[in-house]
């Protein structure tokens, strides 16, 4: 037990300074010290509790994808049938509870009809997208797989995570993590920022433009009671715009979609100097805007976003620049998030906040340096009280207890976790909780002594019989700082990381390390008496 | 130099012998625990009942201004603010509950901040807003059963762990004990309407472990008396385990305290209720593995003999072959 031979003793301490080493850019970064480039890879992260920033959790809603996907199949669906030759006659069209379902006017027909859509059934993966079953002979269902429907949200959640990507490192923010967690959730860091507000503006900004006629037909009276003509439909306005609890009513089909823009700018306009949007089409949207307004010049058109209306201008002349521009209420700062939000294209499914935690970059600071003066003066306390107790086997305890706080920053460095506010408290509950494996030994050489046992004999014993215990008390820690760790959120991992190396580090100084020394003085000096 | 003894070498003290009236006061603590927790309820933060809860720091004043914050944030039609001391005396939290057309639009929960923020600077315009976080209902939600799922399986896992290592009887004794310590600090923070947060139920995982650590060194040293003094009285010889190990009990409490209180004076305002439920659960923590965790060993039919084990059919004939029976 007592016996380091030299590659042993070596080793040891190798390992020991050298994790030691480790720590210190950490101290430096920690207390404001500016860290030279070489070594800063080897900081610990600091969490955005101690660092200040937002961190923003969104969730898409998969029914609302499930949706998206029954109309589009709806669309090919009628186009299919009405390209087939001869044209395959159908009604009675529902949509209900997530299925596509319609009747075929000659039930002859019906297995024309199932060639025609067959090949809508497998999508472009490899997965079977779409069940198509006959009922009462004359009536054709399709229903989602689960397989297509799971390869659609994690497609559109792909995407969605692009699309966030793209929108923060427009706004210029420094170091954003952006990642999707679970099936349908993406998670948002973005240290240090000033105003979180913007961010959330623009993540909580679908930005799906759209160019729809408006309903040139319809009666206001008609449109204040909520009826819409055939084939048109009534959209309410923006509440920032100028018709703000209005409606509008527009025609549901030949529009255009403003997923076609190849950029997107906030601007002035000219005239009256109000904030805009410039917005130009790539050059097959351009054509599209260039007949749309050149077969309906002098009629209004509606621009929507998200469902509501911005404004409805005329036409007033052919635009056929593939250029133009949105007006309608716009400050400085909302014109150049919608920018930004049109650039970055729009998501393909909503997405909501459902927990949003931002920390002031000054609370982070003030937790530090409070943080490691509670840390300081526990320390100081506990070397006074172990010292005191155990002489010099306390002075052994003390060496290795710093050596334990330095080799946890050192190996968190290392492993580049993240230290968080709880962090802190991990480190102050290591620093009371490893000298417990010191307690153990030292008072089990007391004992040991007391029975009358000879001095190596009595270490050897002590350091022995402890570790069984230690052993134990160190799994079950390691049990509860696991579980810690695996349903914590943020920063609560953050203390869960400090606890389990604590764990790992305190066993080897504590224990190793102390009995390296004991034995390396036992050795030297041969007391016949020890004080502990 | 004369060394410090806080337990004299020649302690004996009975705890046994009170073990039935200790037994009594801990259930009753913990009945009276479970009883505050249903009646008067945990004062869930953000973290667990959703909302939205704003910290701040009023830099010029001395203390923070809380009854006109009350009047003021009250009258804003938020429904029920909490408005509560954080920290130093000029730190504030405003905690609101989200009204349910603002679950999950950022706009309105976007909108009910700045409102509050715009009222406070406006009659204070030292304000620093430290933090801001709202939390969903449906997160909160997921919160809480994550946290509870926490517990149970840390609790279980342990008992589980202590069961291998130990006898089944260690490892009921062990969660009970656990149970009393995570009870006690439960009725704690309902007694005194802490705020509890995420962070306190970490606090709790902790406390489980470092619990742990004294009932695990206690029932290691009933082991090893239980080999060694196989004639003793299981009474006599807890009382023996206990004294035997409490130097090393009073020491590692000792530590554990004299570390974590200048944190809970000194810390950041943040950690004072995660500290505070640590420190109440090192109190806990070292009572319950003396008077919890040993005593139950006596109902639970621990005996000399658990320790030793079982002859196999092919060690008698061995020994009977040795002559040995």
């Amino acid at each position: 037990m007592l016996d380091f031979p030299l590659w042993k003793r070596i080793s040891l301490w190798a390992v020991t300074l050298l994790l030691a080493l480790l720590a210190l850019p950490s101290i430096a970064m920690l207390s404001g010290t500016d860290v030279p480039a070489a070594v800063e890879n080897y900081e610990v992260n600091l969490g955005l509790d101690l660092a200040g920033g937002s961190h923003i959790l969104l969730e898409a809603d998969p029914s609302q994808v499930a949706g998206q996907r029954l109309e589009s199949l709806e669309e090919s669906v009628r186009q299919e049938l009405s390209n087939a030759e001869p044209r395959i006659q159908i009604g009675d069209v529902s949509t209900a509870d997530g299925r596509l379902s319609f009747m075929l006017d000659d039930p002859s027909e019906i297995d024309r009809a199932r060639e025609v859509l067959t090949p809508l059934m497998n999508g472009n993966s490899l997965v079977r997208e779409w069940d198509l079953s006959v009922v009462d002979g004359n009536r054709i269902v399709l229903t989602q797989t689960e397989q297509g429907l799971d390869q659609a949200v994690d497609d559109a959640m792909e995407s969605a995570t692009d699309v966030v990507r793209r929108r923060i490192d427009d706004l210029g923010t420094r170091e954003p993590t952006i990642i999707r967690q679970g099936d349908d959730r993406i998670v948002v860091q973005v240290p240090g920022l000033e105003d979180p507000e913007q961010l959330k503006d623009l993540l909580g900004q679908t930005a799906r433009l759209e160019f729809k006629l408006v309903d040139a037909n319809a009666l206001p009276s008609d449109v204040a009671q909520g009826i819409a003509n055939p084939g048109s439909e009534l959209v309410p306005y923006a509440e920032d715009s100028d018709f703000a609890g209005n409606f509008e009513a527009v025609r549901r089909l030949g529009g255009i979609r403003g997923d076609s823009l190849t950029n997107a700018q906030q601007s002035f306009d000219q005239q009256t100097n109000e904030p805009v949007v410039s917005i130009t089409f790539d050059a097959q949207g351009g054509a599209r805007f260039a007949q749309l307004s050149t077969e309906n010049v002098g009629r209004r058109f509606a621009i929507i976003l998200d469902d509501e209306v911005i404004s409805a201008p005329n036409f007033n002349e052919p635009i056929l620049s593939g250029s133009a521009q949105i007006s309608g209420g716009f400050t400085v700062e909302s014109a150049n998030a919608l920018a930004i939000s049109l650039r970055s294209g729009a998501l393909p499914v909503d997405l909501t906040i459902i927990e949003e935690r931002t920390v002031g970059p000054d609370l982070g600071r003030d937790s530090i340096v409070a943080g490691a003066i509670a840390m300081g003066i526990g320390s100081l306390m506990v070397i006074v009280v172990m010292i005191a107790t155990y002489g010099r086997f306390g002075v052994y305890a003390t060496i290795a207890l710093a050596l334990n706080v330095l080799m946890v920053l050192g190996v968190m460095a290392f492993m580049n976790t993240t230290l968080t506010l709880p962090g802190i408290a991990g480190f102050v509950l290591t620093i009371g909780a490893a000298v417990d494996a010191n307690v153990l030994i030292n008072e089990r050489i007391r004992e040991e002594r007391k029975r009358g046992r000879r001095v190596v004999a009595a270490v050897e014993t002590g350091y022995k019989e402890a570790s069984r215990a230690i052993y134990d008390a160190n799994v079950t820690n390691f049990i509860a700082g696991v579980l810690l760790f695996l349903f914590g959120s943020g920063p609560i991992r953050g203390f869960a990381v400090v606890l389990i190396i604590g764990l790992f580090t305190s066993v080897f100084t504590a224990v190793t390390l102390t009995r390296m020394w004991v034995a390396g003085w036992l050795r030297n000096k041969r007391p016949s008496e020890i004080h502990v | 130099m004369k060394l410090l003894k806080l337990v004299p070498d020649d302690t004996n003290i009975k705890f046994l012998k009170w073990r039935i009236p200790f037994y009594v006061v801990s259930v009753l603590l913990i009945a009276a625990s479970w009883a505050l927790v249903l009646t008067k309820g945990l004062n869930y933060g953000v973290d667990f009942a959703g909302g939205q809860e704003i910290t701040g720091t009023f830099l010029e004043e001395q203390d923070a201004p809380i009854g006109e914050l009350r009047d003021t944030v009250g009258t804003l039609g938020l429904g029920d603010p909490v408005i509560q001391r954080f920290g130093e005396a000029n730190q504030v939290s405003i905690r609101v509950r989200l009204p349910e057309s603002a679950e999950g639009d950022p706009a309105a929960a976007n909108r009910i901040s700045t409102q509050i923020i715009d009222t406070v600077t406006a009659e204070h315009p030292d304000f620093r807003v430290d933090s801001n976080n709202t939390v969903s209902g449906k997160v909160s939600g997921e919160f809480r059963a994550t946290a509870l799922q926490a517990l149970l399986f840390a609790m279980v896992a342990i008992a589980a762990y202590i069961w291998i290592r130990f006898e089944w009887q260690f490892g009921v004794g062990a969660l009970f004990a656990l149970f009393h310590d995570v009870s006690l600090t439960l009725g704690m923070f309902a007694l005194f309407q802490m705020e509890f947060s995420l962070q306190i139920i970490a606090a709790i995982l902790a406390i489980i472990g470092y619990s742990l650590n004294d009932t695990i060194v206690v029932y290691d040293r009933i082991r090893e008396n239980l080999k060694k003094y196989r004639r003793m009285h299981l009474p006599e010889l807890l009382d023996l385990s206990v004294n035997e190990t409490l130097a090393r009990t009073v020491m590692t409490s000792l530590t554990l305290l004299i570390a974590l209180l200048p944190l809970l004076l000194f810390g950041p305002a943040s950690l004072f209720g995660m500290v505070a439920a640590i420190v109440l659960g090192v109190f806990v923590g070292t009572y319950s593995s003396v008077y919890m965790a040993a005593p139950i060993l006596i109902w639970l039919g621990v005996d000399s003999n658990s320790f030793v084990p079982e002859e196999s059919v092919a060690d008698r004939q061995d020994k009977k072959a040795r002559g040995e029976i």
